[in-house]
């Protein structure tokens, strides 16, 4: 293989810097941490659905300066880890050794086969480093531990032989880190700072620009580049599809594509922000998005999805454009001749087809502010945690004395792009907001789009749903 | 009580141990068989050539072009067969085949200098096919005609002479799902040729010794040039009791015609397309009650969808025609079972073996028929709960058929139940949008395979000069937790602690001719195979302590590593001292041990007999609240007490039944198979072949509240040290979820409403279900919901 560096990009796995070496810019970083004899992390789906790959990966915090973040190693390309810090179930503690999750873990019977427990480790270990894991708040139901134990941390994690109970007592159990803990430590100093990386095998390049000037002369170029952020879409792409884009170019890291402001007039959020890091700057202060975040696939996939990657990749049922929609979002794309303001509702074209043009970039996603009062996000899908939408509905929508003054529905699931419910909603603008407007509003809804039959949901069940969550809205909404 | 069963008094059994490799697990330490391959030089990587086609004829095979890609090494074809080409112990599964049985079935495979290159080299292989009529639901098949396999008949009493006689009489027709295992680690295999010649696999199966066999066929040598290991497997549920043998025999074929090591592991893809499933079914009943909710006659036809070849079919349709009365005294039964051959997967072993597929039946019987007749589901089942000196239909007396009443007893007692269900009627009352539900239902899991003869098993004990101690047996660990307790059976029957006691992995060349790791019967067998072989040992050991204590060897006793006399007041001798002793006097200090169930006898023509040599039993309550305008639900609550005799290793045990409990309710409520039924050009393609598309139970399926008890004092006599089988019962208590959903759905109708529930019982499923029971009623208000 010919191999050309800027410098010999390497990862520094455990403690210990490794050369990445000669492997294809396709090479995903869990094949390349299994072929360095770290078997640890396994392969189960390789499209990041099941966990059993995952790894902690020292990234930038929002409460301290580091988060060890896990992640799913088979959806990144190795490339992407360039320069930065992994820590594997190896490195966690060893058999004679055993770090706290390890310890709860192995005592409390939350291993039988033990091929999905080290990414449980890693999942768990990273929820347990928490910066904003208090062990004393009160805050405790089924899904919260009395130790600040998010148990959503741990939705993108399958296991088949527990039935997760002995899991879910060994992430209760959990304390504090103890004050010698080196991982704990670590937190306190900042990340390592992204590299500039090029790397180019066989005739295929992996490419992590310095800028956001530097991004857009390549995509201006070689507007056939596969941008990259998380890749929590592109590497299921490349591992189940077996997709070999010749151009990478990641952009996961530029701060030109990281702003984030609140108000007073709107909220600007970059593009390469990731859900996990929005859902935390904006700390509930959009209600509609606060609810969709538990529901945005699993932890471990929000931890490397960006905002930007939902909406680039416009799928019809990706969760963010209906809340956005509902939000009357806009993006500011971005290229090396300008940058333009596009409306969300106007951005969608066709499957998969946007206004973007090809040397362009989503660079910030910006919500309009005074948010509407009566929000909600309904997502239907098989499974609660960690599923794909059959339908998502996003709703924003002003009643005042009794009248529905403004109301906007976004759609995903029930056509080839997610829509405006138009219709339905000058079925609601300028009507009283009571029951009998509600129920001739639903049966319009249940006729927007043109939902499929799928192994998802059935096209009756995916109209139905649409006719009973502007019902269910309704009655959440009388309830508050 | 005998001697197999009886238990000493300071025992490692019963301890509540982690799993023995559950430090290896955590820290990423326990490998697993592709886990060897970054410490094997110069593996050659597997991939599939996969038929796009549902069923066709292979009218061409091209496989030059493969070798022009660069890093292909070879391309295995039907040519290549030095044996026989054929991967199933039933002759029917060609591992080359000339027709395309099935979407995505294998028609040779590329070895590649490394993963890539042996995937471009099977793009690169050119075939032509020709498509031919597919069948490809079992309905499909039963219209055809398209069965395979020997049907089977169970009678008893007079089915027809009982229904036109009974108060009320009731039938119906239900289909449901099968099940993909979904094992997180996929199938895998790495064979190399050994220093000796010989032929050395590692394996993911739960059956080696028939891995080996396949193995040994298809490379046409003697069984003794093949050894199979297996490190441990990353969960099995039955799917790797059959389906390793061709992988296994690829990855063997590759390694004797290229001399190199060959890795072959299918990816998530690869493993859902190609293996075998839980089969689905489809069946027919009618059922008759008397005026008190007996049930009086059940008649039923069993159509298992086995997919394109036997495999496990049969045994599995048997298992599930002896498992439709599940818990209840039913007088007069008639059950016809048949096996459709469709262009699929061929179905196979799945945790349960056909036992849920019968259960389900009764189950959704008595759900369905429970309004009509005016009483509650779970009051149903309990009237109709066997007693003692009850037999089955198949003849079995249903020993300790009291303990269906202790289980339920327990259950409703622990689980308070009875201020639940009226708590529970008031929040119904109060919320017209959120229904609520409380279900319970029982278990009766016969233990033992069908088939006689595979009630066998054996070890290799080996104590060494220093006292320590190294255990060999047949089974096979998939995280069940059998090597745990193989450890404390033989630190129990050699008084040694646990720490003295090592098990090396389960290798074909230390015990042979073994029984698959399946039917739950894992610890009831081998463990007794093993504690037989530490017995011999013991009893020699016996003999050299009482002539060095002056006691006679029969009052020697061992604790803790320390040989004394009925009491430890006189002298005594520690272990490591006797075993050295023993050495030097020439007494032999290894053992192989054996055992076969005594006292089964089946005739599988008539299907009468004492197949199983006991039952497990358990009942399990769960309580469901489903969203009204949705279908969606949350499992709230779910008690369970369950029978598994005095038990071996209780952590493992309460394991088994929360891991099956979850297992089965992801079958019953959630894992969704979805063949494309159409007539397009993907027909008979599965649409959920990934993580993303068939989903399991996550942390949101887990009940909120999980209380799991062992039933007390259940010792069971003639099972090693008083225990009971656990690896199947505990799936069917999910049927507690499924009957909690449908009265859940109910709830949104008026009393008295019967409520047809697809399965799996999707949000999907239980919405139509609730719509249904719903539009029954008025349009109620909207009123708030008060959530």
């Amino acid at each position: 293989m010919s191999t050309t560096t800027t410098q010999a990009p390497s990862i520094t796995v455990n403690g210990e810097q490794i050369t990445i070496g000669d492997v294809t810019v396709h090479t995903n970083a869990l094949d390349w941490l299994r072929d360095r004899g770290l078997t640890g992390a396994k392969e189960g789906c390789a499209e990041g659905e099941c966990g059993a790959c995952s790894v902690l990966v020292a990234r930038p915090g929002t409460d301290a300066p580091t988060e060890w973040t896990a992640v799913n190693a088979c959806l990144l390309p190795v490339g992407s880890l360039d320069g930065q810090e992994v820590i594997t179930s190896e490195g966690l503690g060893s058999p004679a050794e055993l770090h706290p999750v390890q310890q709860e873990i192995a005592v409390r019977g939350g291993s039988q086969c033990g091929y999905c427990t080290p990414g449980f480790v890693c999942s768990m270990a990273a929820e347990f480093y928490r910066s904003t894991r208090t062990t004393s708040n009160g805050h405790c139901d089924h899904e919260h531990g009395p130790n600040g134990f998010d148990l959503h941390s741990l939705s993108g994690n399958l296991c088949r032989c527990t039935g997760y109970r002995p899991i879910r007592d060994a992430a209760y159990a959990l304390g504090e880190p103890a004050v010698d803990d080196a991982l704990a430590a670590r937190r306190s100093a900042p990340p390592p700072p992204p590299a500039a990386t090029a790397i180019a095998v066989d005739g295929a390049e992996f490419h992590r620009p310095a800028s956001l000037a530097d991004v857009l002369e390549l995509l201006a170029e070689s507007p056939e580049a596969q941008i990259v952020a998380g890749s929590t879409d592109v590497g299921v792409e490349v591992n189940i599809r077996g997709v070999r884009a010749p151009l990478i170019v990641a952009v996961d890291r530029l701060d030109e594509l990281r702003e984030f402001t609140f108000g007073p007039d709107e909220v600007r959020i970059g593009a390469a922000l990731t859900l996990s890091e929005i859902e935390r700057l904006l700390a509930g202060r959009v209600p509609l998005l606060a609810q969709m975040f538990p529901q945005f696939a699993s932890r471990l996939i929000r931890n490397g999805a960006t905002i930007g990657g939902n909406l680039g990749t416009a799928s019809p049922i990706g969760d963010a454009p209906p809340a956005l929609l509902a939000l009357d979002a806009s993006l500011v794309l971005a290229s090396r001749r300008g940058e333009r303001v596009v409306p969300l509702a106007d951005y969608f074209t066709g499957y998969r087809e946007t206004l973007k043009a090809a040397d362009e970039l989503i660079r910030t996603i910006v919500v309009p502010l005074p948010l509407e009062p009566l929000t909600a996000f309904h997502k239907i899908a098989k499974r609660r945690f960690d599923d794909i939408s059959s339908v998502a509905i996003g709703y924003a929508v002003d009643v005042e004395d009794g009248v529905v003054r403004r109301a906007r529905i976004g759609l995903g699931g029930v056509a080839a792009t997610p829509l405006r419910a138009v219709a339905t909603e000058q079925a609601l603008i300028g009507r009283p907001w009571t029951e009998r407007t509600v129920r001739e509003a639903a049966a319009v809804m249940a006729a927007e789009g043109t939902p499929m039959d799928d192994h998802r949901a059935s096209a009756s069940y995916r109209s139905a749903m649409l006719g009973q969550s502007l019902l269910r809205f309704y009655s959440e909404g009388v309830d508050a | 009580m005998s001697s197999l069963s009886e238990r000493p008094q300071q025992a490692v059994v019963g301890l509540p141990l982690p799993h023995e490799s559950a430090a290896l697990h955590v820290t990423g330490k326990a490998l697993y068989t592709d886990d060897l391959v970054v410490r094997t030089r110069d593996v050659l990587h597997a991939w599939p050539v996969q038929s796009p086609h549902t069923h066709a004829r292979i009218t061409d095979l091209r496989v030059k072009p493969a070798y022009d890609v660069p890093g292909v090494v070879r391309v295995l074809t039907g040519d290549d067969v030095p044996g026989v080409n054929d991967a199933g112990v039933k002759h029917d599964e060609p591992l080359f085949p000339t027709e395309a049985m099935f979407h995505g079935h294998a028609i040779c495979w590329v070895l590649g200098e490394t993963l890539e290159a042996a995937r471009l080299g099977a793009l690169a292989v050119e075939v032509e096919y020709e498509p031919l009529e597919s069948l490809v639901t079992v309905r499909e098949a039963i219209d055809a005609g398209s069965f395979q396999g020997t049907g089977r008949h169970l009678v008893r009493g007079d089915v027809e002479d009982s229904l036109a006689t009974a108060a009320h009489v009731f039938e119906g027709e239900f289909e449901f799902a099968g099940q993909e295992h979904f094992y997180l680690e996929t199938h895998a295999s790495v064979a190399l040729v050994d220093e000796g010649g010989q032929i050395f696999v590692q394996s993911s199966t739960q059956h080696p010794s028939e891995t080996q066999e396949i193995v040994a066929h298809v490379l046409g040598v003697p069984s003794h040039e093949v050894t199979v290991q297996c490190l441990r497997m990353g969960g099995g549920f039955g799917g790797k009791e059959m389906q390793p043998h061709g992988f296994a025999a690829i990855a063997a074929l590759g390694a004797t015609l290229t001399g190199r090591p060959v890795r072959l592991r299918l990816n998530r893809t690869q493993d859902i397309t190609m293996s075998g499933k839980r089969h689905g079914f489809h069946s027919e009943w009618r059922a008759g009650f008397d005026d008190d909710g007996h049930l009086v006659a059940l008649d039923a036809t069993l159509t298992a969808d086995g997919g394109w070849s036997l495999d496990l079919s049969e045994p599995v349709l048997a298992r599930a025609m002896c498992h439709i009365d599940n818990s209840y005294w039913i007088p007069n039964v008639r059950v016809d079972g048949r096996i459709a051959k469709t262009n699929k997967t061929s179905q196979t072993a799945f945790r349960g073996f056909g036992g849920p597929q019968g259960m389900i039946v009764v189950e959704d019987v008595l759900g369905r028929c429970a309004p009509l007749l005016g009483y509650d589901g779970s009051e149903l089942r309990r009237r109709n709960l066997y007693r003692l000196n009850d037999t089955t239909p198949y003849g079995q007396p249903v020993r300790h058929a009291d303990r269906l009443e202790s289980c339920w007893s327990q259950v409703s007692d622990n689980g308070d139940v009875v201020r639940r269900r009226a708590e529970i009627e008031r929040f119904n009352a109060e919320h017209p949008h959120r229904k609520r539900a409380l279900a319970m239902t029982p278990v009766k899991f016969g233990i033992s395979f069908n088939l006689t003869a595979f009630n066998q098993a054996g070890a290799l004990v080996h104590v060494y000069k220093d006292g320590s101690v190294l255990i060999n047996h047949g089974g096979t660990e998939m995280g069940q937790g059998l090597h745990t307790k193989m450890l404390q059976v033989a630190a129990t029957t050699l008084g040694l602690p646990l720490a003295r006691v090592r098990l090396a992995p389960t290798r074909t060349d230390k015990v042979p001719n073994t029984s698959a790791t399946a039917a739950s019967s894992g610890a009831d067998l081998n463990g007794a195979a093993i504690k037989n072989a530490c017995e011999q040992i013991r009893e020699r050991l016996q003999q050299v302590a009482g002539g060095r204590l002056g006691i006679s060897p029969r009052d020697v006793r061992f604790t803790e590593g320390i040989a004394h006399g009925l009491t430890f007041d006189g002298d005594s001798l520690r272990w490591e001292e006797l075993v050295d002793d023993a050495y030097h006097q020439r007494v032999q200090l290894w053992a192989a041990g054996f055992y076969r169930t005594e006292g089964l006898h089946w005739d599988a023509n008539a299907m009468r007999g004492e197949p199983f040599k006991y039952f497990a039993y358990g009942v399990a309550a769960a309580e469901v609240e489903v969203d009204g305008f949705t279908g969606a639900y949350t499992l709230r609550r779910v008690d369970i007490v369950h029978d598994v005799g005095d038990s071996l290793s209780p952590l493992i045990d309460i394991g088994q039944i929360e891991g099956g409990f979850v297992q089965g309710t992801g079958w019953l409520t959630l894992e969704d198979l979805r063949w494309d039924e159409s007539d397009g050009p993907h027909r008979g393609r599965l649409a959920t072949q990934a993580a993303s598309t068939y989903k399991l139970p996550s942390f949101s399926e887990m009940p909120e509240v999980f209380n799991v008890q062992l039933l007390e004092k259940a010792h069971e006599d003639g099972a090693v040290y008083g225990s009971k089988a656990v690896g199947e019962p505990p799936l069917m208590l999910a049927f507690s979820v499924r009957e909690a959903l449908r009265q859940a759905a109910a709830a949104f109708g008026p009393a008295g409403t019967s409520v047809e529930l697809a399965s799996p019982a999707t949000p999907e499923a239980v919405y139509w279900a609730l719509d249904q029971a719903r539009s029954s009623v008025l349009v109620e208000r909207l009123e708030p919901s008060g959530v």
